[in-house]
């Protein structure tokens, strides 16, 4: 079995349990659009982060409201993880009037620029010039502040990573670049299209890189450790590549609109596994060094439903958009 | 003939075409074992095999660069653009390279290559998944734009665009896909740069491009039954070209003139189509041009904004009804 490992003191017994009822919180809300978008719920499609838990939240766990993070089409994750309002998010995925973009923007487009959180982006490698922007905006400032950018394995084959690896490392910018390889180009599987290591992507640029188990939570705490801490001392930027698994499909509802399937049944369910999933791992590790009881867990696990449950309410139960909405925003006056 | 659909036509163009002629190859992302994502491209991978239907990665300068690389030293490529809204990640490839290889080299090159995309909304995307940008493609000098509304068109545009000389942005429409129709057997090739007239009428002319045809035609069906309003509606087919002859007869007939847009209202490519009418018919018409158009906003996700602002059916029949009343 793949325990927890690189245990290691600046990582306490509370912070662990905070990052695990936050991973809890992204699966429980994305385990929900699962169902309900099945019932047509709500507006368009969504794309899970089920499975990458262990990815944002250890990594956004060490970062303020003044840190930037700019994110994916698969961006529910990233935006509970730096502290963006559950309540608003779901409101927003439902094309309600309370949503966190009024319903405007959508599952593939929620904001929160009071939480640093530049926004999900539905073009694949989108995000990536804007962290740049945000990681140079931070330097300029001179207040420590980082930004990370979150990419799939399928954006590392777009050809902007380069130009943003180049700048970043040219002109020693506060950049995260956190790769979540989740081994799927939407339904591709990423060797079918990728040559090399993503990894061995950073090297060229002199940029310091770190190769993690993206679904051990401590490790992906580790890297990103010494990246925020490279970031806040004005060392330049760093890659991590976190290993991972997209255990649903790249978006819900994939098999009313694709011919045949394009993965084995069989690899999905080894990733749900107690020693792959990242957060029955989490769980594992509790329980074998006596830090909760299978009560004490069923107890958070409630609390978090209890939570997303609100969150659906309040979605459920908040107006449309005014019609008039559709004409606002478009420019200051 | 026999029933199609939207999606099907498309694998039927392709094949059809890569049967007649084997520089015709084809590549995109998630188009060839996984048959695309909007089901169009189902069966190529397992007909013409790995050489000839490529999965590429998510790079989309590289897919238009490869393919247009390759249509400059021989091969008729086509290449798909998941959403047009994608395009704007290689625009450069369309605005500055295609358009203008062979004008450029004084004809010495030519750039034989279809770009194909899904274009469009109706599907509650949000704004970076739905445009119609049809206009966009339209505003370059040295492309050619066609966009269908049918199943038979599908095939028989797609046929015309692989077999054309010069690159061409082939605007398939989402909400169309799963549409039926009657579609030829045996080779089907159409003609690029012409209009139809879908439904004849006297008493007013609607110009319509792709999912606003079948809208465009249920509204007249309306017009006439609630009020016998006569109208005729044209389907562009291709932008680039433009058949202003067929355009302008049926104005000139019906001394009016309607046009539904799924692009943004600013540029849209009714303005222009407006422009040339008032410039060349103002004596033949009878009123007002009306454009009803998307407005000039990005498109919003939730259901009832994304519902109010492409034009309806109902909003198409009440704006003709409040104009020609």
């Amino acid at each position: 079995m793949m325990s927890i490992k690189n245990y290691v003191n600046n990582l306490s017994d509370e912070d662990l349990k905070r990052i695990y009822k936050k991973m809890l919180m992204i699966r429980k809300c994305e385990e929900h659009l699962g169902e309900a978008t099945k019932n047509g719920a709500f507006p368009g499609a969504v794309h899970l982060y089920i499975g990458q838990e262990a990815i944002a939240v250890p990594l956004c766990d060490q970062l303020n409201d003044s840190d930037w993070i700019s994110s994916t089409h698969r961006g529910h994750g990233h935006f509970i993880a730096k502290g963006g309002d559950v309540k608003k998010m779901m409101a927003e995925i439902y094309g309600k009037s309370t949503g966190i973009c009024g319903g405007k923007g959508g599952s593939m487009h929620v904001a929160d620029f009071k939480k640093g959180i530049i926004g999900a982006n539905g073009v694949v490698a989108g995000g990536m010039g804007l962290a740049v922007g945000a990681a140079l905006a931070s330097k300029m400032d001179g207040n420590g502040a980082v930004s990370i950018i979150f990419f799939g394995d399928g954006a590392a084959n777009q050809g902007v990573l380069m130009e943003a690896m180049n700048i970043c490392s040219l002109w020693n910018l506060p950049m995260i670049f956190m790769c979540e390889n989740n081994q799927y180009s939407e339904f591709t599987h990423t060797s079918e299209v990728t040559s090399g290591k993503i990894i061995d992507r950073a090297e060229p640029f002199g940029i310091p890189k770190y190769e993690v188990d993206g679904n051990n939570a401590v490790d992906v705490w580790q890297a990103a450790y010494q990246a925020v801490q490279r970031g806040r001392n004005d060392e330049g930027p760093s890659f991590i590549e976190a290993h991972t698994y997209r255990q649903r499909g790249h978006v819900e509802f994939e098999y009313t609109f694709l011919s045949r399937t394009y993965r084995d049944q069989n690899e999905v369910e080894l990733w749900k596994t107690n020693e792959k999933d990242p957060i029955l791992r989490l769980e594992s590790y509790f329980i074998e060094h006596n830090k909760y009881s299978g009560d004490d867990i069923e107890k958070i696990q409630k609390e978090v439903q209890d939570e997303v449950d609100d969150a659906v309410k309040f979605a459920i139960e908040s107006p449309e958009p005014d019609i008039s909405s559709a004409m606002v925003h478009m420019i200051e006056r | 003939m026999a029933q199609l659909t939207y999606r099907e036509a498309v694998a039927a163009g392709i094949a059809q075409e890569m049967e007649r002629d084997e520089t015709v190859a084809f590549i995109g992302e998630d188009v060839a074992r996984a048959g695309g994502v909007f089901k169009a491209t189902v069966g190529l991978f397992d007909k013409f095999g790995p050489k000839r239907v490529i999965d590429t990665p998510i790079s989309e300068q590289a897919i238009l660069g490869a393919a247009m690389g390759a249509a400059m030293t021989g091969m008729r490529p086509i290449a798909e653009i998941m959403f047009s809204d994608f395009l704007a990640v290689c625009w450069d490839f369309v605005a500055n390279e295609m358009s203008k290889s062979r004008y450029m080299s004084d004809g010495q090159l030519k750039c034989p290559l279809v770009v194909r995309t899904g274009n469009g909304g109706g599907s509650r995307f949000g704004a970076q998944h739905s445009q119609s940008i049809e206009n966009w493609a339209m505003a370059i000098p040295g492309i050619k734009v066609v966009a269908p509304s049918t199943p038979a068109d599908v095939k028989g545009l797609l046929a015309a665009s692989i077999r054309d000389e010069d690159p061409v942005i082939f605007f398939e429409h989402k909400s169309l896909y799963a549409i039926k129709g009657e579609v030829p057997e045996g080779e089907h090739v159409d003609t690029l740069g012409t209009a139809k007239v879908v439904r004849p009428g006297k008493d007013a002319t609607i110009v319509a491009l792709a999912l606003m045809v079948p809208r465009a035609i249920q509204a007249a069906d309306k017009l006439m039954t609630d009020h016998g309003i006569d109208v005729e509606v044209v389907d562009i087919r291709t932008l680039v070209p433009l058949d202003m002859k067929t355009i302008s007869s049926s104005v000139a007939k019906t001394g009016r003139l309607f046009t539904v847009e799924e692009n943004p209202r600013l540029c849209g490519w009714g303005a222009e189509i407006v422009s040339i009418v008032v410039d060349e018919l103002f004596w033949d018409l009878d009123g007002p041009a009306v454009r009803i158009t998307t407005p000039h906003i990005p498109l919003p996700a939730a259901d009832n904004l994304e519902d109010i602002t492409i034009p309806s059916v109902d909003r198409i029949y009440s704006k003709i009804l409040d104009v020609l009343r």
